[in-house]
């Protein structure tokens, strides 16, 4: 990775709608050197997705609920964690799953249309696998930040308009 | 109760100080609402949360009370080695710096300590507006020397030499520099040091924008052979730091005139706020990631800028570090004030008149390019047509 390529990174990751004209002028690249960056860091896997961060609650929608369980698992001797956690993350209702230091090993994210539906997925689904030892379920209550981004930012700039 | 009588109450002095022009514009802006603000003199980041939290931690414990002088000790420790090692200059904890409140007050008893009634200054102008009238309030004489456009408002040895008289004492410098973003290097600085040890002058080397150098470190004149004695250094924690607010700077130099401003100090201020040193402190032992977080994004928003600046028909040079773009608006026909006061009226857009920046600043205007990369398009679209119908 050389440092341009970090920098478009870093531009992304806080702006994904950043024009390609406007990251050029910023790093002092060509638009089309910065297109084949960009194509090169997809190939790669590197840039996997561009998505909104959107707060649902000031939307009409009824978003549903959120948990995250801790999962202990006990790993199989052929697919190790990494294949207990992709019989998990190929649920559609899973939302992320994470390797975890501590006390449990898995932790996962579940969402669902009530609570119901979501403990309904934890003792049907998750319980059930192989090798899964033991859950527990928390419900999310409120998300504050998420990805880097607060959820009710103060818009106002505190500057005065004109300093010297 | 009695009448004041006719008589004049205020000193010569503060009659004589000019109002700054930057004062006569926030009045303007202020009124009005949604104005897109390219004018402010400071980081748009706010203070690190680690930075602020030592503070509410400092006030927690009780340290509430006056601290030395000069300063916490511990945090002219932590400042003796900041500058030893992003500037390569050595100045002792305990003779050598003095913490002020923000570099204003440092400016002022540097000022206060050196000069004698009549004694000249020079200042390369375009230049930030207190330097003049601080000199004037210690009894000195402002020599301004105009940098220009073509020069990148660079200062040159030629420029110099030519305003150096017998009654001159000291060479303000200020670079990287409010409002150009002009910056000088290391070749440059030798040919100013040559003529400033040649004519046994002092310096006041205001290094506060020195962490925002985007193309080169920055490179103090204090380094160069036989300067360092004759150099003090005036930095602080607000554009580097984002600490605006918290109003801490320092001194550093040799200690014969450090202790005479110390003297000064002491009297007057008795020492800078000491919740603020604790945050201070933090910021220089745990902060240097955040800085380097902000000069990358400066440095982008810069490159940004000055490009879409010349696009629109400003014509701009590349500044080297400052967080300020300092465009020539010379094809409008309109003077400094003129265009600032009809773009803000016009496209809600607030920029500072070159003009309020010394007579060398007219001609141009004061970008702050520490502004959100969206409000920095929307501002350049709305400068864009607003130049538009101007070009003659």
């Amino acid at each position: 990775m050389n440092e341009k390529e970090m920098e478009i990174l870093g531009i992304l990751e806080e702006n994904a709608r950043a024009s390609i004209s406007t990251i050029a002028d910023m790093v002092e690249l060509e638009e089309q050197e910065v297109s084949d960056i960009i194509k090169f860091l997809e190939d790669k896997n590197i840039i996997l997705n561009y998505q909104a961060v959107i707060n649902w609650d000031h939307t009409p929608v009824n978003n549903g609920v959120t948990a995250m369980i801790d999962v202990k698992v006990a790993p199989k001797r052929e697919i190790g964690f990494d294949g207990v956690a992709e019989r998990i993350y190929r649920f559609p209702e899973v939302k992320a799953v994470y390797l975890m230091s501590g006390a449990y090993d898995l932790s996962v994210q579940i969402e669902g249309k009530t609570m119901k539906e979501v403990a309904f997925f934890v003792s049907k689904k998750l319980s059930t696998l192989d090798s899964v030892l033991s859950t527990t379920t928390h419900f999310l209550l409120k998300k504050y930040k998420h990805d880097g981004v607060i959820f009710e930012p103060e818009q106002k700039d505190k500057r005065a308009v004109v300093s010297p | 109760m009695k009448q004041l009588s006719k008589k004049g109450y205020l000193s010569e002095t503060a009659r004589n100080i000019k109002p700054s022009g930057i004062r006569k514009f926030f009045d303007l802006a202020n009124e009005m609402d949604d104005v897109i603000s390219l004018g402010v003199g400071e980081p748009d980041f706010v203070t690190s949360w680690n930075v602020c939290e030592a503070a509410y931690a400092a006030m927690e414990s009780g340290y509430t009370a006056y601290s030395a002088n000069a300063g916490l000790l511990e945090l002219r420790q932590a400042i003796s080695k900041y500058l030893d090692s992003q500037f390569h200059v050595n100045y002792q904890a305990d003779k050598e710096i003095i913490v002020t409140t923000g570099a204003s007050q440092a400016i002022d008893i540097a000022f206060r300590a050196l000069i004698d009634p009549g004694d000249e200054v020079l200042i390369a102008e375009p230049g930030f507006v207190a330097y003049a009238p601080i000199v004037q309030l210690a009894g000195g004489v402002p020599v301004p020397i105009e940098t220009t456009a073509e020069n990148e408002f660079k200062l040159t040895a030629d420029q110099l030499e030519k305003r150096i008289n017998e009654k001159t004492k000291i060479v303000l410098l200020c670079f990287p520099n409010n409002p150009t973003g002009a910056t000088l290097e290391q070749e440059e600085l030798k040919q100013l040091a040559r003529v400033i040890c040649r004519h046994d002058l002092l310096v006041l080397s205001d290094e506060i924008y020195a962490e925002l150098s985007y193309d080169r470190p920055h490179y103090s004149i204090a380094r160069l052979p036989e300067m360092r004695e004759r150099t003090i250094i005036i930095s602080g924690f607000s554009k580097a730091f984002a600490m605006t607010g918290w109003r801490l700077g320092y001194l550093a130099g040799p200690e014969q005139f450090l202790q005479a401003m110390l003297k000064i100090h002491q009297y007057t201020m008795m020492c800078a706020p000491t919740i603020a040193q604790h945050g201070a402190l933090e910021a220089l032992v745990n902060g240097r990631e955040d800085v380097e977080r902000m000069v990358a994004s400066y440095r982008q928003r810069r490159n940004y800028f000055v490009k879409a600046s010349n696009q629109i028909g400003l014509p701009c040079h590349r500044p080297g570090g400052a967080f300020y773009a300092f465009p020539s608006i010379r094809k409008t026909g309109l003077s400094s004030e003129q265009f600032a006061e009809q773009l803000l009226k016009e496209e809600k857009v607030a920029v500072v008149p070159g003009a309020v920046f010394g007579e060398g600043g007219e001609g141009h205007i004061r970008c702050s390019y520490a502004a959100s990369m969206e409000n920095l398009q929307i501002a350049i679209e709305r400068i864009g047509r607003f130049v538009q119908k101007r070009i003659l």
